[in-house]
């Protein structure tokens, strides 16, 4: 191994900066040289990807009907109040 | 556009044909659309928003507050601005943008109130052993002549199914207990990431978190959510070789 050369602990805490984009690219660089070479921190980083992809799956949270009902109930009042006084405009 | 502008004359209610329509062509159509059947008092459209939006807008309000009743209220304090502002939305955001700018404008504004809010160097300061991706007995010491810092127990690869693209339901199911169990901020960043695709910018508007701090926590995240599916992952080949 070269003196410069990236070490397996210093690679797993700059999986997510990779993966954001977030590297500067002389240390991309030296990422993508280390996993050329390293099948280990190739699984590393295969595994977080798949934990992006398995968290992806899971099925977002749904209101209750109850909740959404009464949610809805309100909307009829609001919509018919007059606007309140202009701020917050997107 | 037409099935909203066709009912704006009517008393809204879920169940009427023209109703679902609308919400049908809002949800198609975009932002515009949505924002259109809304200004029209059309309900299915604002039910399309609370059943996009609705866990979300809890979970960055509990950022903010000090419980779920103070998030709960937040949410429903934006939820009212949202209707009674819809008319000033003038577009240059996406509405999610401007419905979450809202949101963390009160949030904020409560959690002063209620003195709540963290500073986030307290959460991301001090490196503890379990903030480190990997356990650093899985490498080599930093005195190793050969192989200083490299790994000495390395990762296996996960047989998680025929195709690993397609996520199984156990891993699923880890996954989602594994980020349940994680420290607040991390699991709302990991949440409203990976679970629900927001991008980084997004996530840092929404949780005033500078894009180097929003990164941390879902490194800090990702890091033990993957060490948790890895026990599972290992338990689940033990047994396999009993």
């Amino acid at each position: 191994m070269i003196a410069e050369d990236l070490a397996c602990q210093e690679l797993v805490e700059l999986v997510t900066d990779y993966l954001e984009g977030a590297l500067a690219p002389c240390r991309r660089a030296r990422f993508e040289q280390h996993l050329a070479a390293c099948p280990f921190c190739v699984t590393y980083v295969e595994q977080i990807r798949q934990i992006i992809t398995t968290a992806s799956a899971v099925a977002p949270q749904r209101l209750s009907p109850a909740a959404q009902q009464r949610l809805l109930r309100a909307f009829r009042g609001w919509h018919s109040l007059e606007p309140p006084p202009p701020h917050e405009s997107g | 556009m037409e099935a909203t502008e066709q009912r704006s004359e009517s008393t809204a209610t879920i169940d009427s044909q023209s109703d679902a329509e609308a919400a049908s062509t809002a949800c198609l159509g975009g932002d515009k659309a949505l924002v259109e059947a809304l200004r029209s008092g059309c309900e299915a459209s604002f039910a399309v928003l609370i059943d996009r939006h609705q866990a979300s807008m809890l979970r960055v309000a509990e950022f903010y507050v000090a419980d779920r009743a103070a998030a709960e209220d937040v949410v429903q304090e934006t939820w009212m601005a949202v209707i009674r502002g819809i008319d000033r939305f003038d577009g240059r955001s996406s509405i999610k943008t401007w419905m979450f700018r809202i949101l963390t404008n009160r949030a904020k504004t409560m959690g002063q109130r209620a003195a709540r809010v963290v500073p986030v160097s307290a959460i991301l300061g001090g490196a503890a052993a379990e903030d480190c991706a990997v356990d650093p007995a899985r490498f080599f010491d930093a005195r190793h002549p050969q192989w200083p810092g490299h790994w000495c127990n390395p990762p296996t690869a996960w047989a998680l199914g025929p195709d690993d693209q397609v996520a199984t339901n156990e891993a699923i199911e880890v996954v989602l207990l594994a980020i349940t169990g994680l420290p607040a901020m991390q699991r709302t960043v990991i949440t409203l990431r990976d679970v629900e695709c927001w991008t980084s910018r997004e996530v840092c508007i929404a949780l005033a978190l500078t894009e180097t701090n929003q990164r941390v926590l879902l490194h800090r995240a990702r890091s033990r959510v993957r060490r948790r599916l890895e026990q599972h992952e290992d338990e689940a080949a033990d047994r396999l070789e009993a």
